[in-house]
């Protein structure tokens, strides 16, 4: 995880966050990713959506697994603490994480390779407990740090760098997702700012698992002629079906949206998610024409985007656990140890 | 014929598995226990769920040993299908009661033993009408016949039964009707009692009887433990199982019904330490009970808590390997697995229980060290602690004693620091400071299985790596002062020249072969070692005499292997006695494997 000290900046004009913070507040340490990787622009919305939110960074806890994707969770949020574990298993330590202080925001960075092959179960089982956590599944086709082999996620007919032709069907994390029950499922693409900030800010509000599947090219191993992860494949095909943005309680919801496309869902927090479709036939709240409509563009080669599924109905892993309101690591030791009197007396049954 | 013996015998049950007899069993053990006779029951049981054999060892010992004999003097031989090797393990002069309902020809094989034949099975089907109560209700039959032979005060039997079902006082009646059918009909046919008989004594007040298991899982809730994650896995799945139901008892808010404790079954063993290494890093005393298979599964993980220094609690409860092996048979097989778990240069902190009493107090200790040294800690014991019954002394908790919760530094203590620096040595002892997410911006930093130097950042530079590895190994060094030391029993009159290096369940087997062996002229002292990285006291014991035996339940000789390669012991001066069939040890075999190795020196 090579990583050098940026420079330090003055930002004297700079602008300031409802904390008094600026943007250089969430910055990382200096990427040492290729120039042009995916991976960054990423982490700069990242930076970017918990500075709008006006998020205290060292409330913030990030948690990856290995490759090129899971090291970039040194790239933003210095104040914050970070976890860089093993391939693969970062959904299993942000369980951990989350079970011991459901307090924090945890935002889970991982690679196509990380989730879909090594670590398809944990990312699976996160899902299924729905961990209240973002997840970042950057998503290239390829595995990165190791130079270039294809990965679970690349399509049929994709061409590798040296020419070799995956026959392999995919394996697609959102229409994995949908199937497995997660409560917030999004695709979206590291070229597109205007849309990955809104909805970052929107996962991180969720109350439950938010996945986004970033499409983020890969420059170095799949961005050439024939590859179905490359920049200019994703701008010719990627198609918005539903904007998403995240709408605090203290700001009205301003109808600016078409009125009928727009439908605000209310957070836990007082705020709302805001979706507006913009295509008209597409609907996130229902998970069976949604799964539907996504497998169906994909058929014909569209890269279907937006939040594509939200449910905030229902239980995150900390409610489905009754876990107590103060988190379990500040609990004092007197609460937990029953003590010495407690002892004797159950031990009659084992006199 | 019979020999006569009063408190000193073993019953030996052989039964189907799945028939409910394991209740009967220890219905049958615990009222010899509160007639105040101590006494060791040992559970031998298949990896099925119904249908094979399965045998439970009552050992009633009035001189209060803890093992095996390696004797069995009352056979109730229930099992039609093991008749045949059950009765060939009786000892001459020995018991044999069988069910008589049917004729059995080979149960009169031999002579020298006697055999009481009971209609079980007739006078079960004649007195309840459900197919399942007359099943059941058959064991309950037996129970009565040898409280009857053995002289067992049916009171105590009586006030037994209503505790058993305090929750169903239905079922109260008729076990006591099939207890009183096995029971009269032993009176009415034969001599009661035997030679071999149960006297009351007062030798278990202050004693109870408990399984490791449970008595870890108390031990994780008195720690202060919060979060257990798990996959379920023979023979650990009941510490997970206590500890739920501890926190039920303990942890949960009357009035809001919140829960001050996080159980997570998890998809399998990699994600269990995961979660266990997110929550410890998370700053919340978290652990995994788990076997051998399991350990394998987490080794990656342990190796990235290791180097990233993050506090783990692992319980590994043995079972016979390799790979499936027999799960529900008993070993010391995963100690250099444990030892140095995970890829590179990596060495942990093991602890080694040797009854359920140590399962309870380690399990607290393990929680300190792990967070005292920012490591993984392994609680070593096996299916023979923790999931047979043992008499212990009663469990006991000091008010007064508050978790070591390591160097965490708070966030006052983060305020008044220049920079957080994770990895450096600022005290000499090896352990760096850490702090907790969500403290202050100041505490933040990155936590990395890549190589990083002492201020936390990543390296590749060698001077920079080396020091963190060199420092990681002085304070795991550092650890051997710190968990529980060796226990030594010397031997009566003066300098012995032989010693017996033993650990966990061997205990027992080995204290009452000390006695015996000193009953045939041979004194041995014993020491008993109770963790890992070794003390001096070891090196020293060994040094001490002329040859040590040690005692261990694998064919590899595990401990005696981590002896050589961690201290200057020679290589001759340790003599393997090793166990390995899957059984319980017992002090017979202990006995007479160093008797024989004695005198072939002798007469050397
Ligand atoms: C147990 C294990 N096996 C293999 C590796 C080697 N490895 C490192 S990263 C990686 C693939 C990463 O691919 P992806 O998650 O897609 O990340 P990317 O680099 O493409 O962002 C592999 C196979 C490893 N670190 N650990
Ligand atoms: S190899 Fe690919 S994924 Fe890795 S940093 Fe370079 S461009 Fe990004
Ligand atoms: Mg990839």
């Amino acid at each position: 995880m090579t990583s050098f000290a940026k420079p330090s900046i003055n930002l004297k004009n700079a602008k300031r966050n409802a904390l008094g913070l600026t943007w250089h507040d969430y910055e990382g340490a200096m990427s040492t990713l290729c120039a042009g990787c995916g991976h960054d622009s990423v982490s700069a919305c990242m930076a970017k959506a918990f500075f709008e939110l006006s998020i205290e960074p060292h409330r913030a806890v990030k948690i990856s697994g290995i490759g090129c994707s899971s090291k970039t969770t040194a790239y933003f949020l210095n104040e914050a603490h970070g976890i860089n574990t093993v391939h693969g298993r970062m959904p299993s330590v942000a369980t951990g994480a989350a079970a011991a202080n459901s307090g924090l925001t945890y935002i889970g960075v991982s690679g196509d390779g990380d989730s879909l092959s090594i670590g398809m179960g944990q990312f699976a089982h996160a899902m299924r407990r729905n961990v209240n956590m973002l997840y970042m599944l950057e998503n290239n086709g390829v595995y990165g740090l190791t130079k270039g082999q294809f990965s679970a996620s690349a399509d049929v007919g994709s061409k590798s760098k040296k020419g070799e032709v995956n026959l392999a069907p995919p394996i697609d994390p959102v229409t994995l997702a949908m199937s497995l029950g997660a409560t917030f499922v999004a695709r979206a693409f590291s070229g597109d700012r205007e849309q990955l900030v809104p909805l970052i800010k929107a996962g991180l509000k969720h109350n439950g698992f938010g996945l986004i599947d970033v499409i983020s090219p890969c420059v170095s191993f799949n961005d050439h002629a024939g590859s179905t992860k490359s920049y200019a494949h994703t701008y010719k095909y990627y198609h918005k079906a539903v904007h998403a943005d995240y709408v605090p309680m203290s700001k009205e919801i301003k109808t600016s949206y078409d009125a009928g496309s727009s439908v605000p869902v209310k957070l836990h927090d007082g705020g709302s998610i805001v979706l507006r479709k913009i295509d008209e036939d597409y609907d996130p709240y229902d998970r069976g024409a949604a799964y539907a409509q996504v497998v169906e563009r994909a058929a014909k080669g569209e890269i279907v985007t937006g939040l594509l599924y939200v449910d905030e109905t229902q239980e995150d892993m900390a409610a489905t656990n009754k876990l107590a309101s103060r988190p379990l690591n500040t609990m004092p030791y007197d609460e937990l140890c029953p003590g010495n009197a407690e002892l004797t007396a159950l031990q009659n049954r084992y006199r | 014929m019979t020999k006569s013996v009063v408190n000193d015998f073993v019953i030996k049950l052989a039964n189907v598995n799945g028939t409910g007899s394991s209740s009967a069993n220890g219905l049958l053990m615990k009222s010899i226990f509160r007639m105040g006779v101590p006494v060791v029951g040992k559970n031998v049981f298949p990896s099925n769920i119904q249908g094979l054999p399965t045998w439970y060892e009552i050992r009633v010992t009035g001189e209060g040993y803890g093992a095996r004999s390696g004797d069995v003097d009352i056979m109730v031989a229930m099992n039609a299908n093991t008749y045949a090797r059950d009765i060939a393990e009786l000892r001459p002069g020995g018991v044999l009661i069988y069910d008589s309902t049917w004729p059995r020809q080979h149960v009169l094989s031999r002579s020298d033993v006697t055999v009481l034949g009971v209609p079980f099975a007739q006078m079960c089907n004649d007195a309840f009408a459900v197919a399942r109560s007359r099943v059941l209700m058959k064991n309950m039959a037996y129970v009565g016949t040898v409280a009857a032979l053995l002289d067992i005060d049916p009171d105590v039997i009586r006030g037994l039964v209503r505790e058993m079902f305090v929750k169903k006082p239905k079922l109260i009646d008729l076990n006591m009707q099939a207890i009183a059918l096995g029971y009269d009909y032993a009176k009415t046919n034969f001599e009661c009692p035997l030679a071999m008989r149960v006297e009351p004594l007062d030798k278990t007040a202050g004693k109870i009887m408990i399984d490791g298991n449970t008595a870890a899982g108390l031990g994780c809730v008195y720690a202060g433990a919060t979060v257990g994650a798990w996959y379920p896995i023979t023979p650990s799945t009941s510490l997970m199982d206590a500890f739920k139901s501890w926190c039920e008892k303990f942890r949960i808010d009357p009035e809001t019904g919140e829960h001050n404790y996080c159980i997570i079954q998890a998809e399998d063993e990699l994600s269990a330490v995961g979660m266990v290494v997110g929550a410890s890093w998370n700053g919340a005393r978290s652990f995994t009970p788990t076997s051998g298979p399991g350990i394998s599964l987490m080794s990656e993980f342990i190796g990235f808590a290791y180097y990233a220094e993050i506090p783990l609690v692992l319980f590994d409860v043995q079972r016979v390997g390799p790979s499936t092996g027999m799960p529900t048979r008993t070993q010391q097989c995963d100690v250099q697995l444990c030892a140095y778990a995970s890829h590179g240069d990596t060495r942990h902190i093991l602890l080694f229980p040797a009854d359920p009493g140590e399962c309870f107090t380690m399990a607290a200790d393990a929680f300190d060290l792990a967070e005292r040294y920012q490591a993984p800690v392994f609680v070593l014991s096996d299916i023979d602690i923790g999931m047979n019954d043992w008499m212990v002394d009663e469990l006991t908790w000091d008010d007064a004693r508050q978790p070591d919760r390591g160097k965490v530094l708070d966030v006052d203590q983060i305020k008044d620091l220049d920079k957080f620096y994770r990895y450096r040595d600022p005290d000499g002892d090896g352990v760096p400071y850490r702090t907790l997410p969500g403290t202050h911006p100041k505490g933040a930093y990155f936590t990395r299985g890549s190589g990083h130097n002492a201020d936390g950042a990543y390296t590749e530079n060698e001077t920079e790596y080396q020091e963190v590895l060199d420092r990681l190994l002085r304070k795991w060094r550092g650890a051997a002062e710190h968990v529980p030391s060796p226990i030594v029993k010397s031997a009566k009159g003066g300098k012995a020249r032989w010693g017996i290096i033993a650990y966990g369940s061997s205990d027992c087997a080995v204290l009452e072969a000390c006695d015996t062996l000193a009953k045939d002229g041979l004194h041995l002292d014993y020491m008993r070692v109770r963790g890992f990285p070794f003390s001096d006291e070891i090196y020293d014991f060994v040094n001490a005499h002329d040859l040590v035996f040690v005692v261990e339940q694998n064919r590899d000789a595990q401990l005696r292997g981590l002896m050589m390669l961690e201290t200057q012991i020679p290589r001759v001066k340790l003599e393997s006695i090793l166990h390995y069939s899957g059984e319980p040890l017992t002090s017979c075999f202990v006995h007479e494997h160093i008797k024989s190795c004695i005198r072939k020196e002798q007469s050397a």
